[in-house]
């Protein structure tokens, strides 16, 4: 258990020390403009059709779910503004960030692992590239970036899907339904879930370039380092959100 | 025999390791560790498995921080520079890595290019750099491979675009970590010819860890058995090879 507490405090130490040198690299020239827009397009690009699914899937599921409740209550023209407020404030952000979390940071781990246990990431220390400012600082400022665009774009097709539901079920037309949804949206729905986007991407390239980057034991700790990337930045992920809900509710008292 | 400087005709030194120690936890694996390589020289460095030859070898380039003891390289003590200067020391080190370590998710050319892109000013490359990464693949035979994965590579071929991407920077000093392991005796042989070939064209200077006592033979013109951490016997192939000391002994009859 003392262990466990130690290890707790180690690996809290280590992610702190290795965010700090992500800042610190990220300010100083050289840039690696290039390598950032080749991430920018491997992870927001090809996240884009799971992100839009899942989007899609969460919208349709959401409406289907609340619409019983909402009828018995008299209340089902509440449908597109209880339905937009909390894709745009929680579900989207939250959910765009767990798979991106699934998908990317697993990624980044196996792929920085893999080139840490096969001396990749030596080749390129002894050759004058610093691999930090390259594969690291690269990754983690295209998650950051690239994540908001992700959630907006999985917000608009959870809200598509919920509002052609309605429209097959209640006969809603899409204009009244995103009207009444952009009614209801205020700008303390938009700003906090649009700061939290990026403070979620900030940790799922954190964590996974942090497990990739210092993988020991071969290619087993290749597997390992993709699956703790992913554990970690999932509850990483939970307490973020949990500290920007306490601090939004401060400023906008929800 | 004796723990001397390495006794030659040829001129200045390139590396020299005065007193190296490093260890990881209780594992002491370096006690003491000295090395002299001169300019032109071949020094080879055998060892068994676990006798700190790779984390020596690793302490040349920085990649290793050792626990005390002074590494000169090209007449800079590595200890007291920066990064920077490191990376510009690099330039005249090149590091043929076990597992060759070529970037998996860059063909043949990307490869070779990777070394050059911060340093084509100093180097004098201009924009188009095929012309000098076909020389250099050229150099080992394997022009045609420029738009090849790694992947598409077989272990040897891999080998020889490791060393061609060594030699695209043209370094004074080329250490070699087990050039010929997992390779089978044929392509082994071709990977020993090449080295030889290297040294006779360009005039580098090479510092050799290998297990092959073949490769030790040919390539060498002194070698240091390296024991515990500690230099246990050095002279020349043919000094060490009629050794009557047990140790010596059974290192070569294996």
């Amino acid at each position: 258990m003392i262990n466990r507490i130690k290890q707790f405090f180690i690996e809290t130490g280590d992610l702190s020390y290795f965010a700090a040198r992500f800042f610190k690299e990220a300010l100083k020239p050289p840039f690696e403009f290039k390598e950032l827009l080749r991430q920018c397009y491997q992870m927001g690009n090809r996240s884009l059709f799971l992100v839009g699914i899942t989007g899609f899937i969460i919208g349709l599921v959401l409406t289907l779910q609340s619409r019983p409740t909402l009828i018995q209550f008299g209340a089902v023209s509440w449908m597109p503004n209880m339905v937009g407020i909390s894709i745009v404030r929680e579900v989207g952000p939250v959910i765009t960030a767990l798979i991106c979390a699934g998908r990317i940071a697993s990624g980044i781990g196996a792929e920085l692992g893999s080139m840490r246990v096969t001396e990749q990431i030596d080749a390129m220390e002894v050759s004058g590239t610093n691999p930090f400012k390259y594969l690291v600082v690269t990754r983690i400022l295209a998650t950051t970036l690239m994540l908001p665009l992700l959630v907006v774009f999985g917000d608009l097709l959870a809200l598509f899907g919920s509002a052609l539901l309605e429209n097959i079920k209640g006969g809603v037309s899409f204009q009244l339904y995103f009207n009444t949804v952009f009614n209801a949206l205020s700008f303390s729905d938009l700003v906090p879930a649009t700061i939290k986007s990026f403070f979620f991407g900030f940790i799922i390239g954190l964590v996974g370039s942090y497990k990739g980057y210092y993988c020991k034991k071969g290619t087993a700790g290749v597997g390992v380092a993709a699956n703790t990337a992913v554990v970690m930045a999932s509850l990483l992920l939970f307490l973020v959100d949990f500290i920007a809900v306490i601090i939004t509710d401060i400023f906008y008292e929800l | 025999m004796k723990l001397s400087e390495e006794k030659s005709d040829y001129g200045k030194s390139v590396i020299e390791i005065k007193d190296l120690r490093k260890s990881f936890g209780d594992n002491h694996v370096l006690n003491g560790f000295n090395l002299t390589l001169k300019e032109g020289g071949n020094l080879v460095i055998m060892g068994k498995s676990g006798s700190g030859k790779s984390v020596m070898i690793k302490c040349i380039v920085g990649l290793v921080a050792p626990d005390s003891g002074s590494v000169k390289i090209l007449g800079k003590e590595i200890n007291n520079l920066n990064r920077k200067a490191m990376d510009e020391l690099r330039l005249d080190i090149g590091f043929l890595f076990q597992g060759s370590a070529l970037y998996d998710s860059m063909t043949v050319r990307e490869n070779l290019e990777f070394p050059m892109r911060r340093h084509k000013k100093k180097l004098g490359v201009g924009k188009d750099t095929k012309p000098l990464v076909l020389e250099a693949l050229e150099n080992v035979g394997l022009a045609h491979t420029i738009d090849l994965m790694p992947s598409e590579l077989s272990g040897g071929m891999k080998r020889r675009v490791a060393l061609a991407r060594t030699l695209i920077l043209k370094p004074k000093v080329i250490l070699y970590d087990e050039p010929t392991s997992g390779l089978d005796p044929i392509t082994s042989k071709e990977i020993i010819e090449l080295m030889h070939n290297v040294q006779k064209r360009y005039g580098t200077s090479s510092l050799i860890i290998t297990h092959d006592v073949d490769c030790a033979r040919v390539i060498s013109d002194r070698m240091i058995l390296l024991v515990d951490g500690i230099n246990y016997a050095e002279g020349t192939y043919a000094e060490l090879s009629k050794s009557t000391d047990p140790k010596v002994e059974a290192f070569f009859k294996n």
